[in-house]
C-alpha cells in the first residue's frame, strides 16, 4: 500500500518536472518545435480519451475521430461564418461532440464488441457524409482554412500555452475520472460485464456516460486543433483518422494513464520528421506498427513498467533474504 | 426538391445499383469469408482490391486491350494478390492468431498501409482507366433503356461467383473443413487437421476474392490510389448487415447497399451515398446481429 503511494506521488513529482520544462519551451525551442509540441497536445488528449473507453472501458470505440471532427467542425464553424463570441465557438465545439456522442451512443451501446463497432462506423460515415457533401455549409472536400481565432491566443506563443494549459486541464480531470468510483466501475465493466450487471450496475448506462465524456474530450482536442491549424476539413472525421488513434494508443500502451500521449508524440514525430524525408511515410509506420505487434504488444510505456516492477522486486526480494 | 421518376429512369437506376451490387458481393463475400472462418477484420481487404484493379489494368496494357488481355487480366490479377496474400500470411499473420481481435485488426490495418504506400511506389498517384474488350462495351436496349453491357456481364458473373462459392463452401471437403475450424478450431486440431492451413486456406481464397472484385470493378472505374478507402467500410457494412460470415447474407446485404445508393440517386443526389449508410443504421437498429445467420 505504502509502495503504491509512492509510486502515485512520484507520478505526480514527474509530471509536474515535465509540465514546467514545457512551460519554459517556447523560450529557447524554435517556432516549428512549438508547433509540433502544440500539435502533440492535441493529439495526445485525442488518444487519451479513445483509451478512456477502450483501455479503461473495453467498449470499441472504432470511429473516434467523428468527435473530434464534431467539435472541431462546430468551434470552426462559429468562428468562421458567425459573429458569435469565440468564447462561445470554442465551448459549443466540446458540447456538440457530447452530444454526438450521446446519439450516437444511445444506438451503440445496446450492442456488444465488433457490433458495436460497426454500428458506431456506419453512423460516424453518415456524419463524415455531411461534412463532406453539404458543400454551402462546409466546403465539402476543401474544408475552410484561414478560421479567424482570437487575438488572445493567436500567434505561435499564445496558441501553445493556451494548448498545453486546456490539453494538461483535460489530463488532470480525465485522470480524476478515472480514479472516482465511476473509473472503477468502469473497469470491472470492462473486466466482467455479467458479474457487474448481477451486482446491480447499470452496465449500458455506466457505458454510454463514458461514450458521452469520452466524446466530450475529444472535441476539445478537435477544438484545439482549429486554434492550431485554424483549418477544418472532411478528413478529420474520416475512419483511417479513428485507427491512426487506435495507434496511438497501441504504441504507448493501453492500459497505463500516459501511454497514449507517448504514442501520440512518436506518431506525429513520425509523420513529421519520416513524412519530411519521404512521402511514404506510411509504409514506415505500418512497418514499426507489425514491429510493435510482434514484440512490444503493450506498447512502449507497458514494457517500461514491467521491467521496473521486474527489478523492483527483484530488489525487494534481496532485500527480504538480507 | 421536385422529383420527376420515370420508369426508364428507375429501371436503368436499379440495373446500375445491381451491378455495383455485385462488385461489392464479390469483395464482401471474400471479408465475410475471413470473418467467418479466422474471425479477424481484415482492415487490408481494400488494398488488395486496389491491387487487384492495378494489376489488371496493367496486365490487360500489357497484352493489347483485347478480349485475350481483358480475361487475362480478369485471371491473373485475382491469382497476384492471393499470391501476396499468402507470404503476409505465412511470414507474419499466422504467427499472431492467438493474439486479441484488435491486435489482428491493428496488424491488417498496418499491412493496409504498406500495401497502400507499395501501390503508390509501384504505379503512382496517376489516374488510370481500363477500355473493356469490344465485346463488352457499349449497350443493349431492354425496356427502352440502354443498359451497358458491361453492367449485364457483372450481373451473370456475380451470381456465378456466389454459387461457386457456396458450393464450395457446403459440397467440398475444404470448405467443410473451414466451415469447422469457424466453429471450433481446437477440435479441428485435434481429430489430426492442420488448422493453420486452413485458415491460410481462407485466408487467400477471402483475399482472391478481393482481387477479383477489383479486377471486375477496373472497367466501371478510374483506378486511383484512395478507391481502397471507401469500399473497405462499405464491404464491412455488408457483412455486418448480412450476418458475419454468411454468404447469402453477404449477398443480401450488397443489393440493399447498392440498389439504396443508385436510388438514392434518384431521390437527392448530392446526399444519395446518405442512403445506404442509413439502411443500416435502420437495419442494425431492429436486428443487431445482422439479416441472416451469422456463423459465430
Amino acid at each position: 500500500m505504502e509502495k503504491k503511494l509512492n509510486f502515485a506521488r512520484s507520478g505526480f513529482l514527474w509530471s509536474a518536472m515535465l509540465f514546467l520544462v514545457l512551460l519554459l519551451v517556447p523560450f529557447f525551442a524554435a517556432r516549428f518545435y512549438v508547433y509540433i509540441l502544440g500539435l502533440i497536445f492535441a493529439r495526445a488528449l485525442l488518444a487519451m480519451s479513445l483509451n478512456l473507453l477502450v483501455g479503461h472501458g473495453g467498449i470499441y470505440q472504432f470511429h473516434h475521430a467523428v468527435f473530434y471532427g464534431v467539435g472541431a467542425y462546430t468551434a470552426g464553424l462559429i468562428l468562421a461564418k458567425t459573429p458569435l463570441p469565440a468564447g462561445m465557438a470554442l465551448l459549443a465545439g466540446p458540447l456538440m461532440a457530447a452530444v454526438a456522442g450521446l446519439i450516437i451512443g444511445l444506438f451503440c451501446v445496446r450492442l456488444n464488441k465488433l457490433y458495436f463497432g460497426m454500428l458506431q462506423i456506419s453512423l460516424g460515415s453518415l456524419v463524415w457524409i455531411i461534412a463532406l457533401r453539404w458543400y454551402s455549409l462546409t466546403a465539402g472536400d476543401d474544408g475552410i482554412h484561414g478560421i479567424p481565432v482570437p487575438d488572445v491566443i493567436s500567434g505561435a506563443t499564445p496558441t501553445y500555452y493556451f494548448l498545453l494549459f486546456v490539453a494538461a486541464a483535460c489530463l488532470v480531470v480525465m485522470y480524476l475520472i478515472l480514479k472516482s468510483p465511476f473509473g472503477v466501475t468502469l473497469r470491472a465493466i470492462r473486466d466482467n460485464p455479467q458479474r457487474c450487471e448481477a451486482v446491480g450496475i447499470n452496465v449500458r448506462r455506466h457505458q454510454l456516460l463514458a461514450i458521452v465524456i469520452a466524446s466530450f474530450f475529444a472535441g476539445v482536442a478537435g477544438v484545439l486543433y482549429v486554434v492550431l491549424e485554424g483549418s477544418i476539413f472532411p478528413d478529420m472525421l474520416f475512419w483511417v483518422l479513428s485507427l491512426e488513434i487506435f495507434i496511438m494508443c497501441l504504441l504507448g500502451g493501453w492500459f497505463t494513464f500516459f501511454g497514449p500521449v507517448v504514442g501520440a508524440a512518436i506518431m506525429v514525430f513520425l509523420q513529421t520528421f519520416v513524412g519530411s524525408y519521404t512521402e511514404y511515410w506510411t509504409f514506415v509506420l505500418g512497418i514499426v506498427l507489425i514491429l510493435l505487434i510482434f514484440f512490444l504488444p503493450e506498447g512502449i510505456m507497458g514494457i517500461n513498467f514491467r521491467e521496473w516492477a521486474r527489478i523492483r522486486s527483484r530488489r525487494a526480494s534481496a532485500q527480504a533474504a538480507d | 426538391m421536385d422529383v420527376t421518376i420515370t420508369f426508364a429512369g428507375f429501371f436503368s437506376q436499379v440495373l446500375v445499383g445491381l451491378s455495383r451490387a455485385m462488385i461489392l458481393f464479390i469483395v464482401s463475400s471474400g471479408l465475410s469469408f475471413i470473418l467467418g472462418v479466422l474471425r479477424v477484420p481484415n482492415v487490408a481487404h481494400g488494398s488488395l482490391y486496389m491491387i487487384g484493379a492495378f494489376t489488371a489494368h496493367g496486365i490487360a496494357v500489357l497484352l493489347g486491350e483485347g478480349m485475350v488481355g481483358f480475361l487475362a487480366a480478369m485471371i491473373v490479377a485475382p491469382l497476384v494478390v492471393a499470391l501476396i496474400s499468402l507470404i503476409a500470411e505465412r511470414a507474419l499473420f499466422s504467427h499472431l492468431y492467438e493474439r486479441e481481435h484488435l491486435m489482428l485488426l491493428l496488424f491488417t490495418f498496418s499491412l493496409a498501409l504498406i500495401l497502400g504506400d507499395l501501390t503508390k511506389m509501384t504505379w503512382g498517384a496517376d489516374y488510370r482507366s481500363l477500355v473493356a474488350p469490344p465485346v463488352l462495351q457499349g449497350s443493349v436496349s431492354i425496356f427502352d433503356t440502354a443498359v451497358p453491357r458491361y453492367n449485364l456481364f457483372l450481373l451473370v458473373v456475380g451470381p456465378l461467383v456466389a454459387v461457386a462459392l457456396y458450393l464450395f463452401s457446403s459440397k467440398t471437403k475444404i470448405g467443410k473443413i473451414a466451415r469447422a475450424a469457424a466453429v471450433d478450431r481446437e477440435m479441428v486440431g485435434a481429430i489430426g487437421i492442420n488448422v493453420s492451413w486452413v485458415f491460410a486456406f481462407a485466408f487467400v481464397l477471402g483475399c482472391f476474392l478481393a482481387g477479383l472484385g477489383g479486377a471486375l470493378v477496373a472497367p466501371t472505374v478510374s483506378i486511383t490510389l484512395g478507391m481502397d478507402h471507401t469500399v473497405i467500410i462499405e464491404a464491412f457494412l455488408i457483412v455486418i448487415i448480412g450476418g458475419l460470415g454468411n454468404i447469402w447474407g453477404a449477398m443480401v446485404g450488397s443489393l440493399i447497399f447498392g440498389v439504396s445508393q443508385s436510388l438514392g440517386v434518384l431521390l437527392w443526389p448530392q446526399f444519395a451515398i446518405v442512403f445506404p449508410y442509413l439502411a443500416v443504421v435502420v437495419i442494425l437498429t431492429l436486428k443487431p446481429t445482422g439479416l441472416l445467420k451469422s456463423v459465430w
